[in-house]
């Protein structure tokens, strides 16, 4: 029988030891590198070239009924913004809040709890799919996108829509903030939601009003909604990534 | 005696892959750490609890990056998903027009016939030797056809129902797998049957001739050592 500890085996085990050793001090230097970022990003494009072209246009994100509903929706992120400003629509029930809606679109509008109330809404029972990993399932009710969408009456310019949140993220005062395309945008299950479970949005939730777009991950569905803006790029805003975690790292393509 | 062992095609694909799989097991993990519990179902949060939980998650050295970094393992495990099926794609259409999978990796009758001595002869460390070493055994050939035709796809179509937007290309498709959470934990029991396949692999590798195998699987070039008389 061989020797366990001959010098071949020896130099077998350290060879593996030292590879692992390189191969993970290679990968964290790659992290940091930008030029390396920018390799692996081209499976954020691919991902969502090819995503898109085996789905149809208008595909809709899986319905659930009222037994599969979460006992309690998670609350992810804020769970109370942080400012007077918020503290004080809170205390007063939302009836000073107000929903502006502008940038490219030939008529602003501010808009009330009530007025988004009074719209035409959607109910849908959906699954929430949060980056790291969990999901719940929630019924939400609100008003569609696209029926502001066709209030404000965009121009042919406009590209994406931004959500300004209420919600500040760092010592630094930076609000949450996130973008969707068009499509997605005048998507039939993209709502301004301001009802979770039959009852009004709680504050952990988003209170008063939140973007559901179902076929994307949890960190698109801005809470705390207060300002709505149809650009046509987003490098000029903040961070230039089109969101809060974008500008962190994550891809704006929250479709995986 | 030398002789010609594995195409180019085959030796090419098999250490893309090799690297593929393990950066994207590290990534993996690093994603797994997010958030370290597994649950059976559409959902998390059903009222029954997680079915696996790892409060501490995984250590640093086993994920890419090698600290807390979502943001990072998402990029490293989203590319390499990619470089792993293209590369699939490459070895399964090679394979099949080449005949090397009806060739070399249908069990024949004659491979069926001898599973039983086989297993003995494993258990045994006892491997075959001259020209029969060139050939690939049946339980050689079972576990390569499991990996490549049940555990990869599975791999794929587990990560894919986890994605929102492919969800949506079929609505209800990912009920197969008992819904997103039963499909992640899928995601997670098959990526470590292809952890245990790699290490019975590569201890295969080293009980068989190390440098032979290693040289067969590099240039192709494998030598075959005369039976005794």
């Amino acid at each position: 029988m061989s020797n366990l500890d001959s010098p071949r085996r020896r130099f077998l085990r350290q060879l593996l030891v030292a590879g692992g050793g390189v191969l993970l001090s290679a990968c964290d230097a790659a992290s940091r590198s930008p030029r390396v970022t920018k390799v692996l990003e081209i499976g954020e494009r691919l991902s969502r070239n090819v995503q898109h072209a085996v789905t149809p246009r208008r595909s809709m994100a899986q319905e659930f009924t009222e037994a599969d509903l979460s006992p309690r929706f998670r609350s992810n992120g804020t769970a109370y913004p942080d400012s007077v400003e918020y503290r004080a629509l809170a205390t007063n029930g939302f009836v000073d809040w107000r929903l502006s809606v502008d940038g490219l679109v030939e008529h602003p509008v501010q808009l009330t709890l009530d007025q988004l109330r009074a719209m035409r809404s959607r109910t849908q029972i959906t699954r929430h799919d949060c980056v790291e990993g969990w999901s719940a399932i929630g019924k939400w009710t609100g008003t569609p996108l696209s029926e502001v969408l066709a209030l404000v009456r965009p121009r042919p310019d406009a590209r994406y829509v931004m959500f300004y949140c209420a919600d500040p993220m760092d010592d630094w005062g930076a609000k949450y903030y996130e973008s969707i395309d068009m499509e997605d945008a005048l998507h039939p299950q993209t709502i301004l939601a301001y009802a979770l479970n039959d009852a009004a949005l709680p504050i952990p939730n988003g209170a008063p009003l939140r973007l559901r777009v179902e076929r994307q991950l949890g960190y698109k569905m801005a809470k705390y909604l207060t300002h709505i803006e149809l650009v046509d790029n987003f490098a000029r805003i903040n961070g230039g990534k089109g969101g809060y975690w974008e500008d962190e790292g994550y891809e704006w393509y929250a479709g995986i | 005696m030398i002789q010609r062992r594995h195409a180019l095609t085959v030796r090419v694909t098999h250490w893309i892959n090799a690297i593929a799989l393990i950066l994207l097991l590290m990534s993996g993990l690093q994603i797994f750490n997010a958030h370290p519990s597994l649950y059976w179902g559409q959902s998390s949060y059903t009222g029954a609890g997680p079915i696996f939980e790892l409060a501490d998650g995984f250590p640093a050295w086993l994920t890419i990056p090698g600290s807390q970094w979502l943001a990072m393992g998402r990029r490293w495990h989203f590319f390499f998903a990619w470089v792993l099926v293209i590369n699939g794609l490459a070895y399964l259409v090679y394979s099949i027009a080449s005949r090397h999978v009806a060739r070399d990796l249908v069990p024949t009758g004659s491979d069926w016939r001898s599973i039983g001595r086989s297993i003995v002869d494993h258990l045994h460390l006892r491997h075959p030797q001259g020209a029969a070493a060139a050939r690939y055994n049946i339980l050689q050939k079972l576990s390569y056809i499991a990996v490549i035709f049940v555990l990869l796809p599975l791999m794929a179509l587990t990560g894919w129902s986890m994605s929102p937007w492919l969800d949506s290309a079929w609505p209800g498709w990912i009920d197969i797998f008992g819904g997103r959470q039963s499909a992640r934990t899928l995601h997670f029991v098959v990526a470590w049957l292809l952890v245990l396949f790699l290490f019975v692999h590569v201890f295969e590798v080293i009980a068989t001739g190390v440098w032979n195998n290693l040289r067969s699987m590099i240039t192709g070039r494998y030598r075959i050592e005369h039976e005794q008389p």
